[in-house]
């Protein structure tokens, strides 16, 4: 039953997790991500289920190890500094082969930044963020929508890879309104956990640990973990095209960079220009082999990001040096503008540069 | 024959690998034989910390999970919440439950918690070599305080029973000093009533075991015993702080 509503991506991140049948949510006040917390303490008690405000995001992540190895979806939110600091317990999650979710609504950074728009948590996200060899499988929603698909999506993954699932957000999508339809039209599949610590009633004790001191044995998890990520990259890889096929300079950018730079494309092909968007949905595992295959039939790239240049660097990675590859990006909780974008393409395309004094932007390659 | 004593069935059949005469080993016996006393162990989740018992998970017979170093009460915690009707217990040494862990344990108390917490005191980290803990007494050596903890530089040691005494939400917190067949005895009918506490819905209970260090104090496990007497009861005096 369809249900039009208008929210913030905030709030529709916690109607996602209800959707998605998540049993638990720990979490600890930050902007800009605090309406998620606020409404989940309304949300979950009414549905019957945990919401607990933590001491810290330290503890508030370790909550959720507790939770997921008890056998229970189990959330938390939080924003860029938050992040940093759950960084020890997703790496531990990761390593005991837990399912969970975490949201980054991203903010301007590094330190404590402000409560400005960001991706500059894209490395973290999508590379490990915390010690050891492991990866979070990651989504990108752009709108108030997806936040709310997202949800179900990113459970399902942790459930299957067991593994932990970011949904990487920015401040503008996660404070922007947008009507968004509260369908039920999920499928929330119910994954057997013979593995939780829930009560050794009628079965051997099942230990959930992530210390091996054999070194053999230490290989074989990290081998594991490997294949996971290699099964996620055939089987999960999700992007979004936008007049790509006969685009000369494809744009790559995600979450709401991804919506200006659509904006963008419609205004060059205005006067003439052949450029597509290219917008990753999962940035880990990332849509490389799309990237390549436009790179060799002759496609070059311009990679837009609120960083200093960091999804960029997986862009040319995919493209390998079959293509050029230009970056534009503005930081500190700048958000770039359509026309200077514009400007950019322009510029690729050898016409006038009317805004690049104003534009703090570099090209690269 | 009857059979007076023998191992129990709250632990697994692996031989503990803590040093001769180390308080580990005595602690997860009596345990495990609360466990079984309350037939609790198929119901049981333990959180293990990161220090000399790190192992814990290969010798409790209930499941358990390994936590990051001070993060068990957190863990414990998420367990719990999800799972109400399961005994939820930690097992944390000091530099875990009063260096690194302070946050953890200080909020899960505050929060009444309904979790068991069982907590080794010795002084000292044990699996690392024998730095300064939290603990350490004033004078005591160490390998970063070779000339004895002084205040001036190093502060003075937490009494965790103390200090968590002041909130309001503990139910049961106990401190004993297990280094004689009374104290033994004692020691573990406060771990029981710890876990009675949880049995019976009335939140966070902690008990402080008094622990030695053999290996690191450099002492016999007789001498170990004696200077836990002499020394560590006079920073850390046993007592029950909260029954409620």
């Amino acid at each position: 039953m369809a249900n039009r509503r208008l929210m913030k991506g905030n709030i529709a991140i916690c109607y996602g997790a209800v959707a998605a049948k998540c049993d638990a949510f720990f979490g600890y006040p930050i902007t800009p991500q605090n309406e998620i917390p606020e409404k989940m303490s309304e949300l979950m008690p009414l549905h019957g289920r945990v919401f607990l405000q933590a001491e810290s995001e330290v503890a508030a992540i370790n909550m959720v190890y507790g939770a997921a190895a008890a056998g229970k979806r189990a959330m938390t939110t939080s924003s860029s500094p938050g992040i940093s600091l759950k960084m020890e317990g997703l790496s531990y999650i990761a390593a005991c082969e837990l399912p969970c979710v975490v949201v980054n609504v991203q903010r301007g950074g590094p330190g404590l930044g402000n409560t400005l728009p960001g991706q500059a948590d894209y490395f973290q996200a999508v590379k490990g963020g915390g010690h050891g060899d492991y990866r979070l499988l990651t989504l990108a929603p752009w709108s108030v929508q997806e936040c709310y698909e997202f949800m179900p999506w990113a459970f399902d993954l942790a459930d299957r890879y067991r593994n932990p699932v970011m949904v990487l957000m920015d401040a503008i999508v996660g404070q922007m309104l947008e009507p968004v339809e509260l369908h039920d039209n999920f499928e929330i599949r119910e994954y057997a956990k013979p593995w939780a610590t829930n009560g050794a009633l009628g079965r051997p004790r099942n230990v959930i640990n992530s210390l091996w001191i054999d070194s053999a044995v230490m290989e074989d998890l990290n081998n594991r973990l490997q294949a996971k990520y290699a099964e996620a990259s055939r089987r999960e890889v999700r992007f979004f095209e936008y007049q790509v096929d006969d685009a000369e300079l494809v744009l790559v950018a995600y979450g709401s960079t991804g919506r200006i730079c659509r904006t963008v494309v419609n205004m060059a092909r205005e006067e003439g220009l052949p450029v597509g968007l290219l917008r990753p949905i999962s940035l880990y595992p990332f849509p490389a082999e799309r990237i390549n295959a436009l790179a060799r039939r002759g496609s070059r790239f311009l990679v837009v990001e609120m960083s200093a240049g960091q999804m960029v660097e997986d862009v040319r990675l995919a493209v390998n040096g079959t293509s050029d590859v230009f970056f534009h990006g503005r930081t500190g909780g700048s958000v770039p503008t359509p026309v200077e974008i514009l400007d950019r393409v322009r510029a690729v395309f050898g016409g006038s540069s009317i805004t690049s004094a104003r534009a703090r932007s570099k090209e690269v390659s | 024959m009857q059979r007076v004593y023998g191992r129990p069935k709250g632990l697994t059949e692996a031989e503990f690998a803590y040093c001769a005469g180390c308080f580990h080993s005595v602690a997860h016996r009596m345990i495990a034989e609360v466990m079984e006393e309350l037939d609790i162990i198929e119901r049981t989740i333990g959180v293990c910390p990161v220090g000399c018992a790190v192992f814990m998970y290969e010798y409790m017979a209930c499941d358990m999970i390994e936590a990051a170093h001070g993060r068990a009460p957190a863990v414990a915690t998420g367990v719990k919440r999800v799972l109400p009707d399961r005994i939820v217990f930690s097992y944390q040494g000091d530099g875990d439950l009063a260096s690194i862990g302070t946050a953890e344990i200080i909020h899960a108390a505050a929060r009444g918690e309904n979790i068991t917490v069982v907590f080794i005191n010795n002084t000292t980290y044990g699996m690392t070599g024998g730095q300064m803990a939290p603990t350490t007494l004033v004078g005591q050596k160490s390998t970063t305080c070779p000339n004895g903890r002084d205040p001036k530089f190093a502060g003075y040691p937490l009494r965790i029973c103390e200090l968590l005494a002041t909130l309001d939400g503990p139910s049961y917190i106990e401190r004993v000093a297990p280094t004689n067949p009374a104290g033994f005895n004692k020691a573990k009918r406060a771990i029981k009533k710890a876990f009675q506490k949880q049995l019976e819905g009335r939140g966070f209970a902690l008990v402080e075991i008094l622990s030695n260090c053999p290996t690191q104090w450099k002492m016999s496990p007789i001498e170990s015993l004696k200077w836990v007497e002499e020394h560590m009861t006079k920073t850390f005096p046993p007592g029950v702080f909260v029954d409620r």
